[in-house]
């Protein structure tokens, strides 16, 4: 038997991960790879909370399969628009393109 | 400590452990391949939670569509050749907000009393999740198919570039 406080301080962490991830990296790739950690974690809770609390219904594991459907739709869009920054811009990195910051 | 437990602590020991190789390692290829390892690791935590389809599901798009098309980013805005550091100078701060929230977060639920909290793991069968995807959810269920499709027609156009070009 595993408490349900296993999982959940496992998303935790794999959230903060995957925050450190997006805030430290300069590079758009490598941040987009700490969204996709940030997502796991959260995918983990809404299935943890539906096999814990709410057996009767499976709104939780729906919930989780949205939260795939949107990831892919999102690193398909978000690779593209990095392929059009570096194709401008000769880079990739988030903080060489800053031309609102004058 | 059953076995059950065992197999937990390894597999979230495999996830977190491959999860700090994303975000600390100091070759890009070495970061993406990690990422499939974590994400596969996390298949394993959803079998524990018997939710199995959604393991597979994940298998299936992030083992193999999203971590393909995250190399195919990177080798076409060769990163690898990338001079100087991957990471920004703000790097320490990061560490310690992240820190910082996984404390906090942590605290918080070890404190917190989840009311209605069952002591085993519920079962959802994939019967059951069908069912109510296609019931309850199937309004949210189309427009995500659309969102999908429009999504990715967008990312071509934008990929593509002017004619000409």
């Amino acid at each position: 038997m595993i408490p349900i406080n296993n999982f959940l301080v496992l998303s935790s962490i794999l959230f903060a991960i995957g925050m450190y991830g997006v805030l430290a990296r300069r590079n758009a790739v490598l941040i987009l790879m700490g969204v996709e950690l940030m997502l796991q974690a959260v995918s983990i809770n809404f299935i943890t909370f539906a096999a814990y609390l709410d057996p009767t219904n499976a709104t939780g594991v729906i919930f989780a399969i949205f939260v795939i459907v949107i990831a892919a739709a999102e690193a398909g869009l978000a690779l593209a628009i990095i392929l059009r920054l570096f194709r401008n811009r000769q880079t990739a990195n988030v903080d060489e393109a800053d031309t609102m910051k004058w | 400590m059953s076995y059950e437990e065992v197999i937990f602590y390894f597999v979230a020991g495999l996830t977190v452990i491959s999860a700090l190789g994303v975000v600390t390692a100091r070759n890009v290829v070495h970061s993406a391949l990690f990422l499939i390892l974590s994400l596969i690791s996390v298949a394993g935590i959803f079998i524990l939670l018997a939710a199995e389809f959604l393991a597979i599901v994940q298998v299936l798009v992030y083992g193999g569509a999203v971590t393909i098309l995250i190399l195919f980013a990177m080798m076409l805005t060769r990163v690898r050749d990338i001079q100087g550091s991957l990471n920004g100078k703000q790097a320490p701060l990061a560490a310690l907000v992240s820190a910082g929230f996984a404390a906090v977060s942590i605290f918080a639920l070890t404190t917190t009393d989840f009311p209605g909290e069952s002591d085993k793991i519920n079962v959802i069968t994939t019967e059951q999740i069908g069912d109510a995807l296609f019931t309850t959810w199937a309004v949210p269920f189309e427009i995500a198919s659309l969102v999908l499709m429009v999504a990715l027609i967008g990312a071509i156009v934008i990929a593509r570039g002017e004619e000409g070009e």
